[in-house]
């Protein structure tokens, strides 16, 4: 997959709650919570951004609670992917699970910066930033979460293997 | 070389002699646990899979303690839920209204969680159980789902982390000071996708209510876990509780940890975590003078009975200081109980606090006690980030329940010496 779009950058350690706030979570209707993507930390997140655009964020992205709604929230505001230099680990495990595709590439972080035109491409395993001309590798996935891409995604293989 | 007891525990649940840090692997669960916010997205998931029945009724565990008693309309859609799967597919550990209390409180007090478990939570403080010597981690709703369906969690085995605290501790001081301490020093990614074990003679001494405390918050450091050793403390605790047959491990000497940190545990003072982040702290002796609003008592961090008895022992005969909101809300219906028997409820009625049914509430923003633009609350709970107690504009204050209650009698942040 290819995505192209426009960077929203953040500081370290952007958290669940920033994400999408407490108040929101009694719903989980993805179209609700969308909603109020980023709202806590960038008020008028949802006025400025269009769908395929990208959000990047320094270390620790997504620390907190376990709440699922924030990659949700994120995937289905038309957010394309998130890059960070390192992401908290239950925000991680809760984007692959659900489809939401992050990268943590601490040298493509450093090499972006807010408003730039950046595009990333998930078979040849690249981002590159459009705007300087700087292109980033990303490393693959391990061979155990691959094959729980291949069986499309974590509850298809275990419903799969469960049988 | 020798394994970790965190190691030992995944190993066990993995089938495999031993792991190492970075292995992927497959853990049986011996419980998975989910709430009014993340089991909803879970069973929906759940549902659109196929399965038909959950992998073990009895190791599924629905507690609806976030936006309960409901606050609204929309909150009781997502309670219904959970009641009627839970229904539906007869789980033996559903709790309503009325016996439900604080996830984290609850689940070690009824004995669901033991020693040497392998447990996921659809809750980032699901780390709790380590004080118990459980291997035990938070996860989301997909997760959640997958082990309803299958009774398992893909895990990588953590690295490791030793935190070591000799000596004795001073008065006030408890675990979620030492825990503060630590998020202090290494930042709130210290641990990062690591597990934090925690021990010393200061460790050894800490009451069971303590190092729940202290290893609930392993996540606020990224810790992947928290974890203590069972001791002899520990079996007590278990004792008449534990529905299935504990397993003690314990860490080999030759063990392999990324890093060491001791503490002198009689240097340390109370701490306090100042806003926006937990890892934020200064000791008491440095706050300085901080108006308060509202002080909150209670949370699956410091909402047990010895956090009661400490907060009762300070407000006892004493009146909150004016325009303060003093909230007192005991983690399960058992601490509820025994705050009647001994007293305690008196005590805190009698100088002016409410005292609440369990609820997790206004510790994450969600009712009982929200904030408004410009306050400021003083919280035994585990987080203070923007907008976390209510407004983004407000700010909260981390402490344990001896500072929270000098905090509520003074109006400002205040430490237990000062009464």
């Amino acid at each position: 997959m290819i995505f192209t779009g426009k960077v929203f950058k953040y500081r370290d350690d952007v958290n669940t709650d920033e994400i999408i706030p407490a108040r929101y979570l009694n719903t989980s209707d993805p179209k609700e919570l969308a909603k109020h993507t980023m709202e806590d930390i960038d008020k008028d997140f949802m006025k400025k951004m269009k769908p395929g655009d990208i959000i990047v964020g320094e270390k620790n992205f997504g620390c907190g609670s376990s709440r699922e709604h924030a990659p949700i929230a994120i995937k289905e505001a038309g957010v394309s992917c998130v890059i960070a230099k390192s992401f908290a680990r239950i925000f991680y495990r809760n984007s692959f699970n659900m489809g939401l595709p992050i990268l943590e590439n601490p040298k493509a972080v450093d090499g972006i910066s807010s408003g730039d035109l950046v595009e990333v491409d998930t078979v040849k395993g690249e981002i590159r930033n459009k705007t300087t001309g700087k292109t980033f590798a990303v490393a693959p996935y391990p061979v155990f979460m691959q094959e729980l891409i291949k069986a499309g995604g974590l509850i298809k293989y275990v419903a799969k293997n469960n049988r | 070389m020798g394994m970790t007891i965190t190691e030992k525990i995944l190993a066990a649940h993995a089938g495999k002699k031993e792991v190492r840090p970075g292995d992927l692997i497959w853990a049986k669960l011996d419980i998975a646990l989910g709430n009014d916010i993340t089991a909803p997205i879970a069973i929906s998931e759940f549902r659109n899979s196929g399965a038909g029945k959950v992998w073990d009724k009895n190791k599924v565990v629905l507690v609806p303690d976030h936006f309960t008693p409901n606050k609204d309309i929309m909150s009781a859609e997502q309670s219904k839920i959970l009641r009627d799967f839970s229904r539906e597919q007869k789980l033996k550990f559903y709790f309503e209204v009325g016996e439900v209390g604080v996830e984290h409180a609850l689940l070690p007090e009824k004995g669901i969680v033991t020693s040497g478990d392998a447990v996921i939570g659809a809750d980032s403080h699901t780390c709790t159980y380590g004080a118990l010597g459980a291997f035990s981690t938070g996860v989301g709703s997909t997760d959640l789902a997958a082990a309803m369906i299958s009774g398992k969690v893909w895990l990588k085995v953590p690295e490791a982390m030793k935190f070591v605290f000799e000596g004795k501790l001073s008065k006030w001081v408890s675990g979620k000071d030492l825990i503060l301490k630590i998020i202090g020093d290494i930042g709130v990614d210290g641990a990062l996708y690591r597990s934090m074990e925690f021990t010393g003679e200061a460790i050894r001494s800490l009451s069971m209510e303590s190092r729940l405390s202290m290893c609930n918050m392993a996540i606020e450091a990224g810790g992947k876990n928290g974890i203590i050793e069972p001791d002899e403390i520990t079996k007590r605790y278990l004792k008449g509780r534990s529905i299935r047959k504990p397993v003690f491990y314990s860490s080999d000497k030759d063990a392999k940890y990324v890093s060491v940190t001791e503490y002198d545990a009689s240097k340390l003072e109370p701490m306090v975590a100042f806003p926006h982040l937990p890892s934020n702290t200064r000791p008491i002796s440095k706050v300085g003078k901080v108006r308060i609003d509202q002080v909150v008592i209670g949370s699956c961090t410091n909402g047990r009975i010895e956090d009661m008895r400490i907060a009762a022992k300070l407000m006892k005969g004493k009146k909150v200081a004016p325009y303060v909101r003093t909230l007192i809300i005991p983690a399960t219906q058992a601490i509820f109980k025994q705050m009647i028997k001994e007293g305690l409820m008196e005590v805190f009625v009698d100088c002016g606090a409410a005292v609440s049914t369990p609820t997790c509430g206004p510790c994450l923003g969600g009712h009982m006690g929200i904030l408004a633009a410009g306050e400021r609350a003083l919280a035994t709970t585990n987080r203070n980030f923007v907008g976390r107690m209510g407004s983004p504009k407000a700010e909260v204050y981390l402490a344990n329940p001896a500072v929270a209650a000098a905090t509520a009698i003074f109006g400002r942040i205040a430490s237990p010496e000062e009464l």
